[in-house]
């Protein structure tokens, strides 16, 4: 029976936590220094916003875990000493692992703006991020004006979040429309009235110079370096994307680039280390995939795999058709596959859009085998194991289109919109012929 | 007014009632007030006036509210600081507005003098009730009783709260008609058609009261003798009603909970569901999803069930035993069948769902079938009406009347489980428990389609693949007390007898994670492999191990 040590206790952690404890005896103890129980960090927003309590994000209760024979350690590592195998803690506490799992996460990406660091400028991604922003924003009369700097997922939850509360949000885009490298354009256009629509100040083409605090350290304002224009306000969002949480590793032989560098098997140079989710760097991409995915679904599938390794079935991390969703204001998304903002070599894209600008879809085709590649939707809600099955199966365009019935996976009653996008669809067949 | 629970550090609600909202409150208020001073016994001078702008002044004030909420979000389903009002999580106005209704329903059940029955000259209505006169001689010709006042204040608070519910899911086309459908089958059937049909009675012909989509077991006195008696005596459209009632529990139930689940009546029709589903939609969030009211809620709900049928069987065996004459159904017969047909029912379950009955259900199932066939041999072998009871000794001394045994039965069922459960703790405890706890722990007749749900039928909720990302939306907002994110994070179909299909886990869901389906039987439950996305191999290899 080996100590099994994980640092992390986000869904990557947790869930190689779970399939070990699944397929066998090894003692299992899982470290954090953020919160003593899982959480779904994901449903932070939602305790801002005060459709659930913190009690509400966390997926198992708390039973679970003696239950199941996981030990929970709250504290954070300063070291690792890999070669005592051993675990140091900021408060001088010493753990001694068998084999180790790194699955830090990520931390919010700073670039050196000036007025970064001052009181009132703030990420979120933790639990700790989210109590400062209560702190920081907690009604409209503190927090008079709200800036957000970056037009990722993140930056439009934080716009949302604090819009539930009547504050007043500019939102700095440094593209020139919203999350355009990686979405297709009709879609982000669509969003980007979606919105303003919303009521948010939509700033395109907009990147931070400055923030400007007052005699006492708080914020005050913002600089717009294209206009020179000062936004004041009392809170500043970064949300300029995120990147993996591993100074604490710096010095301690395991090699890390941006990330923690494994092979598919997701071990680290070091032997009896591995590191999976937010923090784990490919060598190599994967099955056309980012060296590094910070996605819930990514993490999730690297836990199972590594716990696999773990227990004696020694597996690579060998991720299916790439799927992700995400959820902007009203407007839910989906993707199977893969659909790029501009299509590659050789591909086309089919683009639908419904006439309350509130539902589209892009499908992603090889011109000259018309296979389907990938499928964006907007508010309509579709089949994962449909699209994986139509992928895996390497069909045509053709016939998804005609199949997209099957897909469907919207509540009973709703409208369809399966004639239009067939007629819509017939039509670009016509006009490229 | 303080409505709003400080949970700001600051000191301050994130954010306050709007004027709009104010101003709805204010209209509510001052309808209620009207009711207030009735029941303090003012002397209001024009009756019909007085109630028309009560309730007019009630209903605007519910929609204005819901209006200024709602109205003009785009997208209409919107839990915004609902953890923040105190109204909503458990705060100081909701504790007080649970001891307003649980007192209110106390006053209905057991002290309706208080609220002015029969206490004028010649035993006309004063007060509360006598307020109620003129609209209840509109529609059935007769003055008001308490369960007239009741059954229109539910059915105003169902319409208005109702309209409320509309305009939170304007965009959900399925919350949209199944909260159509249970505002008109409230305001239709369980109100307006009994009430004009009370005027077809005279003295050589009278029908009872009949809500007819109100069946056994959730309508406990359906089969006592008083109101069979009334049917059989009204001529060939009471015994249709009668038959009727007995083909809706044997048939047409049975069938449409196969076909669509429990969903078919417990929120599209019902008209406890009804209220739970538009007053309760405010307080759905706090039922309780841990593990524990999981055990709680299949032990108590069973026990009701086998209370539900011993008493009936108690009930109508007695009436058949001391008049053979009357009806040619004799008392060992009926026994028998009744005996017969659970017998049939429960070794075909055990024999054919063997596979997918776990342990501790089976063991259950077992104790409370045999406490059933006890109580059923008790009743073939004693003379219950022999069985003398004195109730001092259940009730503290409050009631010293003798009760036969199956009078006793009939009573305690009608007090603990008709008045206390479903009235007094169910709807009365909605701001603190949450508003389906009768549906959930009490209802029979939720647990007979549950039974039914659970092992007969293409209902389920569908988990789309591995697009859950655990937040705990679902979960959250099942008034069932369903841990619905345990099985979608896991890819599992959702296949719970005490889901009432209600479908606000799919409306909350920000992924388009659930979906409410009727498919085929085979591969409902576990029927979707764990799809979290790695590759065909890894998923294979897990499978066959967790087999």
């Amino acid at each position: 029976m080996n100590h099994i040590v994980i640092i992390g206790n986000g869904i990557s952690g947790v869930t190689a936590a779970r399939h070990i404890r699944k397929l066998s005896d090894h003692k299992i103890t899982i470290i954090s220094g953020e919160t003593d129980y899982f959480f779904s960090r994901t449903a932070l927003m939602y305790i801002y916003m005060g459709h659930l309590k913190y009690e509400h994000t966390k997926p198992y209760e708390d039973h679970f875990w003696k239950k199941n024979r996981i030990d929970l350690k709250r504290g954070f590592v300063n070291k690792v000493d890999h070669e005592n195998k051993s675990l140091i803690f900021d408060n001088g506490d010493v753990l001694q692992y068998d084999q180790l799992v790194l699955a830090v996460g990520s931390k919010p990406n700073k670039f050196g703006w000036p007025g970064e660091n001052l009181k009132g400028v703030q990420g979120l991604y933790s639990k700790q991020d989210l109590d400062l922003l209560e702190q920081n924003a907690p009604n409209k009369e503190i927090c008079k004006r709200a800036v957000i700097v970056g037009g990722g997922l993140i930056g439009i939850e934080m716009a949302e979040m604090l819009r539930s509360r009547d504050i007043p949000v500019t939102f700095l885009v440094r593209e020139d429309s919203f999350w355009n490298g990686v979405l297709p354009k009709g879609e982000s256009e669509m969003l980007n009235r979606h919105i303003k629509s919303h009521h948010i100040d939509l700033r395109l083409g907009c990147n931070l110079k400055e923030i400007l605090a007052d005699d006492m350290g708080n914020v005050t304002s913002v600089v717009i370096q294209e206009t020179g224009e000062q936004i004041s306000c009392n809170i500043v969002g970064l949300t300029a994307g995120v990147r993996p949480n591993i100074d604490f590793l710096k010095d301690s032989g395991i090699q890390t680039n941006r990330g923690v560098k494994v092979n598919p098997k997701l071990e680290t140079n070091i032997k009896d280390i591995y590191a999976i989710g937010d923090c784990a760097e490919q060598h190599n991409p994967i099955n056309g995939r980012a060296t590094i995915e910070a996605v819930w679904y990514t993490g999730r599938m690297m836990g199972e795999t590594l716990a696999q390794t773990l227990c004696g079935n020694p597996t690579a991390y060998n991720p299916g058709a790439w799927f992700n969703s995400a959820k902007f204001l009203d407007i839910e998304y989906q993707t199977y596959g893969w659909v790029f903002a501009k299509p590659k070599e050789n591909e086309i894209h089919f683009h639908w859009k419904h006439k309350d600008d509130t539902k589209c879809i892009t499908i992603n085709t090889n011109a000259t085998s018309g296979r389907f590649l990938g499928i964006n939707t907007f508010g309509i809600r579709m089949r994962h194991e449909i699209f994986n099955t139509w992928l895996t199966e390497k069909r045509s365009t053709d016939f998804v289109i005609k199949n997209l019935k099957l897909a469907n996976f919207d509540p009973e009653f709703y409208t369809h919109f399966e004639k239009e996008i067939i007629a819509c669809y017939q039509d670009t067949q016509t006009l490229n012929q | 007014m303080a409505l709003e629970k400080n949970m700001a550090l600051t000191g301050q609600p994130p954010k306050n009632l709007s004027n709009k909202q104010k101003f709805g409150v204010l209209i509510g208020i001052s309808g209620l007030f009207i009711l207030v001073l009735a029941a303090c016994n003012v002397n209001l001078p024009n009756k019909s006036f007085w109630l028309a702008t009560s309730l007019i002044s009630i209903f605007t004030g519910i929609i204005f509210f819901a209006h200024a909420s709602y109205g003009n979000k785009k997208q209409g389903i919107n839990n915004d600081g609902i953890w923040f009002k105190a109204i909503s999580s458990r705060g100081a106005i909701a504790w007080m507005a649970g001891i307003a209704i649980t007192g209110f329903y106390i006053v209905l059940y057991f002290f309706a003098e208080l609220l002015g029955l029969g206490q004028g000259i010649n035993n006309t209505n004063t007060g509360l009730i006598g307020l109620f006169d003129p609209l209840s001689r509109l529609l059935s010709g007769n003055a008001a009783s308490q369960w007239f006042v009741y059954g229109t204040l539910y059915t105003v608070a169902i319409v208005s709260f109702g309209v409320r519910f509309l305009l939170k899911y304007k965009k959900n086309k399925y919350q949209q008609l199944r909260t159509a459908s249970v505002m008109f089958f409230q305001t239709a059937f369980a109100y307006v058609i009994p009430e004009l049909m009370a005027r077809l009675n005279s003295e050589s012909f009278s029908l009872p009261y009949n809500d007819l989509k109100n069946m056994w077991p959730l309508n406990y006195y359906a089969f006592e003798q008083w109101r069979v008696d009334q049917f059989i005596n009204a001529q060939h459209i009471g015994l249709f009603f009668l038959l009727l009632g007995i083909f809706m529990i044997f048939v047409v139930s049975p069938w449409l909970t196969y076909k669509y689940g429990k969903r078919w009546y417990c929120s599209w029709v019902c008209g406890c569901g009804a209220l739970a589903e538009t007053v309760g939609d405010s307080f759905r969030h706090l039922s309780d999803k841990g593990i524990k009211a999981w055990r709680l809620e299949r032990w108590m709900i069973n026990t009701v069930l086998v209370f539900s049928v011993v008493t009936t069987t108690a009930t109508i065996s007695t009436y058949l035993g001391y008049d053979a004459s009357k009806y040619w159904f004799t008392k060992n017969v009926f026994l028998l069948s009744v005996g017969s047909l659970l017998t049939l029912v429960f070794t075909s379950v055990l024999y054919y769902k063997r596979n997918e009955l776990k342990q501790d259900a089976v063991k259950g199932a077992i104790g409370f079938f045999a406490l059933t066939l006890g109580f059923l041999l008790l009743i073939g072998f004693v003379d219950l009406n022999g069985l003398q009871i004195n109730a001092r000794y259940f009730s503290f001394g409050l009631n010293e009347n003798l009760y036969s045994f199956d009078g006793a039965l009939r009573s305690s069922y009608g007090f603990f489980i008709g008045s206390i459960f479903s009235g007094v703790i169910g709807t009365g405890f909605y701001p603190i428990f949450g508003a389906r706890v009768w549906c959930r722990m009490g209802c029979p007749m939720a647990a007979i389609m549950g039974i039914q749900q659970r092992l007969f039928s293409k209902f389920r909720i569908t988990t789309n693949g591995g697009q859950c990302i655990s937040c705990g939306n679902c979960s959250t907002y099942c008034e069932q007390g369903i841990d619905v994110r345990a099985y979608a994070q896991k890819g599992e179909n959702i296949v719970r007898s005490s889901c009432v299909g209600c479908g606000v886990c799919s409306a909350v869901c920000p992924r388009g994670v659930l979906k409410l389906e009727n498919d085929s039987l085979n591969g409902r439950i576990n029927s979707t492999q764990v799809l979290l996305g790695n590759d065909v191999d890894l998923l294979s290899l897990m499978n066959n191990k967790e087999k």
